[in-house]
């Protein structure tokens, strides 16, 4: 037996050496098909029980167009808040040495270890006309809880680290070389930035950006609270889903899920295309 | 005059020096480094500090004998049970899956590999309500399994087996996605050399593996317990929200809130909170711990 082993091994190294690849291929495969196929084919089948008429009337109904939009607009504000925020954020975290620094990092993923739920009702009690946010906003005549603004808060805050997590490692491993030989050429800051900067740098920020806009997508907990929802202005679509089960209509809920499930479907299957291919573009350099 | 020189050279040499370690990044100048720091401190404040600092102030706003009244009132005990249960299931669960599915996508090569790597990212980028919808469908009394459970008085939603489904859903990710990177770029060779030296499976994993792998499983195990204690819109779609036998703790602050029990709603947050905060600091040690281990590597191979 080890004989045979060890004459696989000589033989031909490329072959499986390691124990365990049929224990862990079956487990793998066994419990992604449970957890994560079965479930998906199983709202397939419910949305093709469905007319192509009743499909599309759910799904093309006025208040839930209206939800798609306001989730839409307000998850691309709240990446772009994200964009720039987490660029100065990781630039700091990573250039500069200050006091606090190391608390400031820990910090930075406190947005995914808190629970969503109590990130809404915090939000909304800071950005209440009560709260300390609201009141003085208020004064400035700028009305947050309760409007589509609210929801761009909320998406921000529960997305925020995503940026800075993704930009900062390149950050980190960016080549000095290039920033010297650009400042020793007489490059003003601004212009080393735009030009020597920022082309490495931006495959990593719109990558953290997209993974914001898809979290920001799909947020539940944090946004409701805040976000009033008034049917055609603050109604997001991951509450028209639930509003739909909650009357018993699985079919519409099924529907508008099926829809929002493909959008996140196609982003994820971008975003890992996309980082495939600008790591092999980093690599073969 | 030749004095004046020497200490205008010696100057400038030593100006040289610091230019070159000083000037040769940019964004170094004291006026723009001090200013960009204070910005991003206020925003840091803004953002996460001054609402972190809010729960807790909310949460003791009726003193302490009230804080304490809340967080053990018998419902509030009971969501807490609850949640502490179904991620006492849900973190060994997914740990066993995500070192499996590590192992196997780090240690062979096989088509269809980088699919399964994608297919693991689904619920992450998954609305958390339409994933208890997914298993409300398949399982719920007109399900297509659960309509068959019901012929047996089986009911997994709306009680507790449906809300360890969709929390395992949720976090399956997490511990496979801590692992992977690291496998990856640890290799396989110390594992074969094992294998030459006749160690079994089994040897092999609690020898050389899990001793490479221990902090980022630690990481992964802390991450999965977050946010299975914190998933909200998907247990919500599956719990019914009963409240003393179905209500999680996030669902039993939402329960308060709307019942304008705003203190203790946030009584109930902060316990939420300091699990996140022991999240962070969890996540710090380990990072330091990592970071010594490469250190110790390094000067070993020095």
């Amino acid at each position: 037996m080890s004989l045979a082993i060890t004459s696989a091994i000589s033989l031909n190294p490329s072959k499986r050496v390691l124990p365990g690849f049929a224990l862990s291929l079956g487990i793998s495969l066994l419990f992604i098909s449970l957890i994560l196929l079965l479930p998906i084919t199983g709202l397939l089948l419910q949305t093709a029980g469905m007319s192509w008429n009743e499909y599309w009337s759910v799904i093309s109904d006025p208040r839930v167009v209206a939800s798609y939009k306001v989730t839409l607009w307000a998850a691309a504000w709240a990446s772009a808040f994200n964009g720039v925020v987490g660029l100065l954020l990781a630039w700091v975290l990573v250039r500069y040495e200050f006091p606090g620094k190391r608390i400031v990092d820990a910090l930075m993923d406190l947005p995914f270890a808190l629970p969503t739920a109590v990130a809404g009702i915090t939000l909304s009690a800071l950005f209440a006309e009560n709260g300390w946010y609201g009141s003085i906003l208020a004064e400035a005549g700028i009305k947050v809880a309760f409007t589509p603004l609210g929801i761009i808060v909320a998406m921000s805050f529960t997305s925020l680290p995503f940026v800075v997590r993704t930009v900062q490692p390149v950050l980190e491993d960016l080549a000095v070389e290039d920033e010297e030989a650009a400042i020793s050429m007489g490059g003003s800051d601004l212009t080393v930035f735009r030009r020597v900067i920022f082309p490495s740098l931006w495959p990593a920020l719109l990558t953290g950006i997209a993974l914001s806009f898809t979290r920001s997508l799909g947020e539940f907990g944090a946004v409701i609270f805040i976000a009033g929802n008034m049917p055609y202005v603050s109604e997001i679509t991951s509450l028209m889903i639930f509003i739909r089960l909650q009357e018993f209509d699985y079919a519409a809920a099924s529907a508008i899920a099926s829809v929002v499930l493909l959008a996140s479907l196609i982003l994820l299957f971008l975003i890992n295309i996309w980082q495939a291919f600008y790591l092999r573009r980093i690599h073969g350099r | 005059m030749v004095d004046k020189g020497l200490t205008l050279k010696g100057l400038t040499i030593k100006d040289l020096t610091m230019r070159t370690s000083a000037h040769l990044r940019i964004g170094d100048q004291p006026w723009v480094k001090w200013s960009l720091i204070t910005l991003a401190l206020s925003l840091v404040t803004l953002l996460l500090l001054v609402p972190l600092f809010a729960i807790f102030a909310q949460a003791f706003s009726g003193g302490l004998e009230s804080y304490i009244a809340n967080v053990t009132d018998r419902f509030t005990l009971h969501a807490i049970g609850l949640t502490l249960f179904v991620a006492a299931l849900t973190v060994p669960i997914n740990l066993v899956f995500g070192v499996f599915l590590a192992w196997l996508v780090t240690r062979f090569e096989f088509p269809g590999r980088k699919l399964l790597i994608t297919l693991i990212d689904i619920p992450f980028a998954v609305s958390p309500v339409v994933a208890g919808l997914l298993y409300l469908l398949l399982y719920g009394s007109n399900g297509w399994i659960g309509s068959r459970l019901m012929d047996h008085d089986i009911q997994l939603m709306f009680s507790w087996p449906g809300i360890l489904m969709v929390t395992v859903f949720v976090t399956c990710p997490f511990v496979a996605r801590e692992l992977i990177p690291l496998m990856q770029q640890q290799g396989k060779e110390e594992e074969e050399a094992g294998v030459t030296l006749g160690a079994s499976g089994w040897q092999l994993f609690r020898r050389i593996t899990l001793p490479n792998i221990q902090w980022a499983l630690i990481y992964g195990v802390v991450l999965t317990n977050a946010r299975a204690v914190g998933e909200f819109g998907a247990v919500s779609v599956v719990s019914g929200n009963i409240r003393g036998e179905t209500n999680t703790l996030p669902l039993h602050v939402e329960l308060l809130y709307q019942d304008y029990n705003v203190v203790g709603a946030f009584a109930s947050s902060s316990l939420l909170a300091g699990i996140a905060l022991l999240t962070l600091f969890v996540k710090s040690f380990v990072e330091w711990r990592q970071a010594r281990q490469r250190q110790a590597l390094n000067e070993e191979e020095i």
